[in-house]
């Protein structure tokens, strides 16, 4: 028995878990539209506002959005008795822990890209933000997902940690914010956004490394 | 069949443990040769969910150690996981998957598809007319049921149960006594924390009060 298998065997699972139990995946995404179609209602339709406001609320609705899904990682896992059975396989719990990081990206981070095109039109941003706004989801959401997988891990069990979790992981989220929007609007000026996605690539790597060991880690300080 | 060497046993060394600044058990010893079953009964927190979760390796005890065939499972690590089968409070079973689906899985964690085991595992636990339907319209029964199915899905020699009766059926505990002499008759070793007054299990075994 492989590692893949191990991590495809997780990966499966809990993907047809959320296609079988969708409200789960469909209300991070109506939050992250319904709240980001909110805001040309109160600033008005002035397509300048709109152009100066648009990447920030577009990218702070998707961090919100991606903070609301974040406790479903670990938390059914966790109430089922699900997690003490992952623990106790034979494959590493870094591995596991990844396969169900993938598939919370997969299930509540990428559909949060095409939904921003749908957002660009109606904030009337220039074609020319479309395609640094899809990269920087594309690199950015994960970051969300590993590196909230992680304090997921920690509050797993704890009575309020959701709460708890909202507010330890929104300021560790921040530099992807600055990065994003700043790439997103250096576009639109049209100067060069090379800096801020190699920040972003590196911000990727650095969760990709260290998110799924801290995750394992704090699992096991929970469940012991 | 279970398949180890006779001379492998299960040792408690000196185990303590507390909880919330009680102390729940100290210096507690115990060896456990093939074959043999140990009942772990006491009150409703006197600690046997501690216990048995220790024995897993999911906590470490305050002090004291587990050694499996004389190797601390510590050091053993994943193939202490290997050689044992822990079924808990909760079932660990997914609601919105099938009986099937659950049990599919847990093999492919650990070990690889054996549809051939699968499918014994449900017709040996009664649950074979269920196999397609979600854990969610499984009576709590049931879902009990496959939560022991699960042991019977890959040989481990070390069986760890948390009250594995509760909720089950007349007929379902018959199931199960044939299912714990099985395993200890083929050399298996049982640590189950139960509140059952008469068990009515054959084999040797033993008991543990924790007060």
């Amino acid at each position: 028995m492989s590692v893949a298998s191990a991590f495809m065997a997780v990966l499966r699972r809990d993907l047809l878990l959320g296609l079988r139990h969708r409200v789960e995946i469909i209300n991070p995404l109506v939050f992250y539209i319904l709240i980001a179609s909110l805001f040309p209602f109160a600033v008005g339709s002035d397509r300048s506002t709109l152009g100066i406001i648009g990447p920030a609320v577009i990218w702070v609705c998707a961090l919100l959005a991606a903070t609301l899904s974040l406790d479903r990682i670990f938390h059914a896992d966790f109430e089922d008795g699900s997690l003490e059975q992952l623990f106790l396989a034979r494959q590493p719990l870094v591995l596991l822990t990844s396969a169900k990081v993938l598939a919370h990206w997969l299930l509540c981070g990428l559909p949060l890209i095409p939904a921003a095109l749908a957002l660009n039109a109606l904030y009337q941003l220039p074609v020319t933000s479309l395609w640094p706004m899809l990269t920087t989801l594309l690199l950015g959401t994960p970051v969300f997902s590993l590196t909230g997988a992680a304090l997921a891990a920690l509050t797993v069990g704890l009575r309020g940690g959701g709460v708890l979790l909202a507010l330890l992981i929104l300021p560790l989220y921040i530099p992807v914010l600055i990065f994003a929007v700043g790439a997103v609007g250096n576009a639109m000026n049209g100067l060069s956004i090379a800096g801020e996605l190699y920040f972003l690539a590196a911000l990727l790597v650095l969760a990709l490394t260290l998110m799924p060991l801290a995750a394992a880690a704090a699992l096991r300080i929970r469940l012991g | 069949m279970p398949n180890i060497p006779p001379t492998c046993k299960l040792e408690l060394r000196a185990l303590q443990c507390s909880r919330n600044d009680a102390l729940l058990f100290n210096d507690l010893s115990c060896v456990l040769q093939t074959g043999e079953t140990l009942y772990v009964r006491g009150a409703n927190g006197s600690g046997k969910s501690s216990l048995l979760r220790m024995l897993a390796g999911l906590a470490q005890p305050d002090a004291g150690d587990v050694r499996w065939c004389g190797t601390d499972t510590r050091a053993l690590g994943s193939d202490y996981a290997a050689v044992l089968q822990y079924v808990g409070h909760q079932n660990g079973i997914k609601l919105d998957l099938t009986a099937q689906e659950n049990l599919a899985f847990y093999q492919a964690l650990n070990g690889g598809p054996d549809a051939a085991a699968l499918i014994t595992a449900l017709e040996r636990t009664g649950l074979a007319s269920c196999a397609a339907l979600p854990a969610r319209r499984l009576s709590a029964g049931q879902r009990r049921r496959l939560a022991l199915a699960r042991l019977l899905l890959w040989h481990a020699p070390l069986w760890l149960l948390d009250e594995p009766l509760t909720s089950l059926d007349d007929d379902g505990r018959a199931l199960f006594r044939g299912l714990m002499q099985r395993h200890t008759t083929g050399g298996g070793i049982i640590v189950m924390a139960t509140h059952e007054a008469d068990i009515g299990a054959n084999g040797p075994h033993r008991e543990l009060v924790l007060q």
